[in-house]
């Protein structure tokens, strides 16, 4: 006897995946152990940041640099490794428009900024989560930086 | 389990931080597919709070946002879980080079990690705080988006992937830094 549910359904059309749900408390879990790792290694600090610009401690070079040398191998190896990301992608950095202009000016400005406030955005929301409350005034002008920069976008080199 | 709780009240040295970092740039990407970066979070913020005309926010932020929003959500709460539990009661260790140089400019309080006269609710009212916070955070905001990415997205994840954009992108948040480490704080902190 055959088993009709046995029978393999055809293959469906190459319409490509479903969107999968997303896994929102996986993206929550990473974003923790960054927080907490930027707060544990003081690159949240105004004083680390200052210290930095004057080229006075290995610190924040160290951490900047291994993390990079670190992510780029796993990177690479889990390529040779044949493994894919999560969603059937290739593991791989997406690459970056390349708008040299935008990269230059706007990477300029960035760095005034992160000079003054002593904070990139990554510590901006993890300063505020452990307590530097006035980092709220902080989110704020950064976010009504992003908005204005979209309101002038279509006029700035990029 | 005391000896383990001091040794995660501690600071964590470079060679902690940094491989731990680069391990979730990519497990992230393993993991979940998604490339690591904090600053495109403004933009979905934006997006989804103060709708605009510009094109720059008319997206679906559900869609391709909604799991950066987690993430900075899920840094919020690693800063309070370290602040709260796993704080450094010492001050920030910084070299005795740039806490001379820091008080010739006028900090005087090193006890946390910022300084709470500059950045801080009483240093807002000061010239001085309130360019470094409402100033220096517009441009943190301005600049991220305008430069494609932050210190996460262009300096770690960019960097890792050999990008040109970033390579340009961390020289001008260096310059940056460096023109107001040596030009602006003297004349703003004097």
């Amino acid at each position: 006897m055959i088993d009709p549910t046995a029978v393999r359904p055809a293959a469906t059309p190459p319409t490509g995946r479903a969107p999968r749900p997303e896994p929102l408390l996986l993206h929550f879990a990473f974003g923790l152990l960054f927080g907490v790792v930027l707060v544990k290694s003081e690159a949240v600090s105004w004083f680390r940041i200052q210290e930095m610009f004057r080229f006075q401690s290995f610190h924040m070079y160290g951490i900047l640099g291994s993390g990079v040398v670190t992510a780029s191998a796993l990177i690479a190896l889990s390529r040779r490794l044949g493994l894919q990301t999560a969603e059937g992608g290739e593991m791989r950095i997406e690459q970056r428009t390349w708008q040299p202009h935008a990269n230059a000016l706007g990477g300029l400005t960035f760095g005034l900024g992160w000079g003054l406030l002593g904070a990139c955005p990554g510590p901006i929301y993890a300063l505020l989560g452990s307590g530097v409350t006035v980092m709220v005034v902080a989110l704020a002008s950064a976010l009504l930086g992003a908005w204005t920069y979209g309101q002038l976008k279509p006029r700035l080199p990029h | 389990m005391s000896a383990l709780f001091d040794s995660l009240s501690q600071p964590w040295p470079w060679y902690v931080a940094g491989p731990s970092i680069g391990l979730l740039v990519a497990l992230l990407l393993l993991a979940t597919g998604k490339g690591f970066g904090v600053s495109s979070s403004f933009q979905h913020i934006c997006a989804a709070a103060f709708p605009a005309r510009a094109e720059y926010f008319r997206y679906d932020w559900r869609r391709t946002g909604l799991w950066n929003l987690m993430f900075v959500v899920g840094m919020l709460a690693g800063g309070f879980l370290t602040g709260v539990w796993l704080a450094n009661p010492e001050p920030v260790a910084i070299s005795e080079a740039t806490r001379d140089a820091l008080a010739g400019l006028g900090i005087r309080d090193f006890e946390g990690l910022v300084p709470d006269d500059l950045i801080g609710w009483a240093g807002l009212a000061t010239l001085p705080g309130f360019v470094a916070v409402v100033i220096g955070g517009f441009l943190v905001g301005f600049g991220a988006r305008w430069a494609g990415g932050c210190t996460s997205g262009h300096a770690i994840t960019g960097l890792a992937g050999l990008q040109k954009a970033s390579l340009v992108a961390v020289i001008g948040f260096f310059a940056g830094g460096l023109i107001v480490t040596h030009l602006v704080l003297p004349v703003l902190l004097r």
